[in-house]
């Protein structure tokens, strides 16, 4: 910078100054624009296909040959038990572990291995899981092709997603609350019980919601442990057959009638809006319960 | 409550070396000193809540009534319950409003608290607190400000009618004039408990100590009564540091 050699109004920007900055901008909006655009595409595309199919019917319906008559209550009943049972084995286990490995573990080579390895199931392909739920949970355990054994293999694909993000909700509860509950005579328990958990229950309950709406979509380890394609009944027990959302997706799309595919297109919407809708209730959870905790 | 030839370690390195204190029943003592001399780590122990931090060590004996509570078979948590602890940040638990705050260590046990009300009404009462939060009992802790969430954490340390308070620097967040409503607070609990105070300001362990102790290095240099100390100190490093050569 040779200021002596520069006259005043030399500090104006110049346009070979601007370029750079002004082209990362655009690749930044492009970045942006384009995938929305793509997602809005399919999402439309899928809905204009759909849109004579949406309706209570086709929420009601059973399957059927026939494609008009054929509806998506069995899948849909499906997924609402593998949802609901995969949250009641995922939670429990997956914030016990997060507790152990926070609170308890004493830091060492054991519990570094044990988080190098949730780290690294975190990104183990979901079609593995289904092919150790099916020989453990279907074969081993003798659960048979249930809803039951469903759930129990996308538990183990949501856990170490699950306790990664109750850790994280862990580590946000300052030290000094839980000193002053020691202080104030409380067990270890006791703080966690009372002090702890209600204040990281926002963060751990988003984590497990933003988990669930991963795995609501899975399909491959469900048809690896031998979810049935075509299911005229309602699943009245754990012990159950079952078909979820995306299997029923994916074997509409496999059939040769194009009414079929319109079938599959508005079983996407559902299974879409129902992601949304789960994603939604993460932010209202986590906006809601935050409200009553002030640091 | 007396400290007999108490020991203190983080991991390897000794903080306290060897303190025998004894504190008064129902006077206050002050405990001053330049940083890192020991004097938080040593009220720490005095509830056992130094060896919460992981690699801390104690050696030596603390008796409490007589009784030493280090010694084996002693359930650290019934020692906390009796000695009541408030610290240098206010730390009310953010989810529970602030009666919840008050009965806090009653229900942490688990126990039925018999008479809720006049429990949280008694507290804060001593507290100094009752007046100006008696309409917002329901309110969350943390919507006071600093100096009342400091009182509210005395007050949730006095539900408890511990026999000893050890208070860890309790006004050294805060403005002057929460300052001076704590000191007055403290004049008035000294009639019923005793009270070890750990401070950074001299003038603090003046207004409102008994007795003031003066600890440098891990170790205790000297004790007496707040007026001799300040005025005639036997030790030279106490001299030193009253009147402002070092630390």
């Amino acid at each position: 910078m040779s200021l002596r050699t520069s006259p005043v109004h030399d500090l104006a920007m110049r346009r070979a100054e601007l370029a750079p900055e002004r082209a990362f901008q655009a690749v930044g909006i492009l970045a942006i624009v384009l995938p929305l655009l793509l997602l809005l595409w399919l999402f439309g595309g899928a809905l204009v296909d759909a849109w004579p199919r949406l309706g209570w019917d086709f929420l009601t319906g059973f399957p059927s040959r026939k494609a008009e008559i054929a509806g998506i209550l069995p899948a849909l009943a499906g997924s609402a038990w593998l949802m609901a049972l995969t949250s009641l084995i995922a939670i429990p286990l997956g914030l016990g572990a997060a507790l152990y490995l926070e609170e308890y573990a004493r830091p060492g080579r054991l519990t570094a291995l044990i988080e190098l390895n949730i780290g690294t199931l975190a990104g183990v392909p979901s079609i593995l899981y289904g092919l150790l739920g099916l020989e453990i949970f279907v074969r081993v355990i003798g659960m048979g092709r249930s809803v039951l054994a469903g759930a129990c293999t996308l538990a183990l694909l949501l856990l170490p997603m699950v306790i990664i993000a109750s850790r994280e909700a862990l580590r946000t509860v300052p030290h000094s609350l839980r000193e002053a509950s020691f202080a104030l005579g409380a067990d270890r328990w006791q703080t966690l019980q009372r002090v702890v958990l209600p204040m990281c229950l926002p963060g751990v309950l988003t984590g497990v919601i933003l988990s669930l709406a991963r795995a609501i979509g899975e399909t491959a380890p469900l048809i690896t442990i031998g979810a049935l394609t075509y299911v005229a009944f309602l699943p009245d027990s754990v012990h159950s057959a079952f078909t979820a959302l995306p299997i029923q997706i994916f074997n509409w799309t496999s059939r040769p009638q194009a009414a079929f595919h319109v079938n599959a297109a508005a079983g996407i919407v559902v299974l879409i809006a129902l992601m949304l809708l789960l994603n939604g209730v993460a932010i209202w959870l986590r906006a809601r319960l935050q409200r009553r905790v002030y640091w | 409550m007396a400290a007999h030839d108490l020991h203190a370690w983080f991991g390897a390195n000794e903080a306290l070396k060897g303190i025998t204190l004894a504190f008064p029943e129902t006077r206050v003592t002050a405990i001053i000193g330049p940083s890192g001399c020991g004097k938080s780590t040593f009220v720490r122990c005095l509830n056992r809540m130094h060896e919460v931090v992981p690699g801390a060590r104690v050696a030596g004996r603390v008796a409490l009534d007589g009784q030493d509570i280090y010694a084996p078979g002693v359930n650290p948590v019934r020692v906390r319950r009796r000695v009541g602890m408030v610290f240098q940040k206010p730390n009310p638990f953010p989810t529970m409003s602030i009666r919840e705050n008050v009965l806090a260590g009653l229900r942490l046990s688990g126990e039925p608290v018999p008479d809720p009300a006049g429990t949280v009404e008694k507290a804060l009462r001593q507290a100094a607190l009752w007046d100006e939060v008696r309409d917002v009992l329901k309110r969350t802790g943390s919507s006071l400000s600093g100096g009342q969430q400091q009182r509210l954490c005395i007050a949730r340390a006095l539900a408890l009618e511990p026999e000893v308070l050890l208070m860890d620097e309790p006004c050294s967040a805060l403005d002057p004039i929460a300052t001076a409503r704590i000191e007055e607070l403290i004049h008035e609990l000294r009639e019923r408990y005793t009270i070890a105070i750990v401070t950074h300001n001299m003038q603090q362990a003046a207004r409102v100590a008994d007795f003031t102790a003066f600890f440098y290095q891990g170790e205790l240099v000297e004790v007496d009564r707040t007026d001799v100390l300040f005025t005639h100190p036997n030790n030279r490093k106490t001299e030193d540091y009253i009147t402002g050569r070092f630390g």
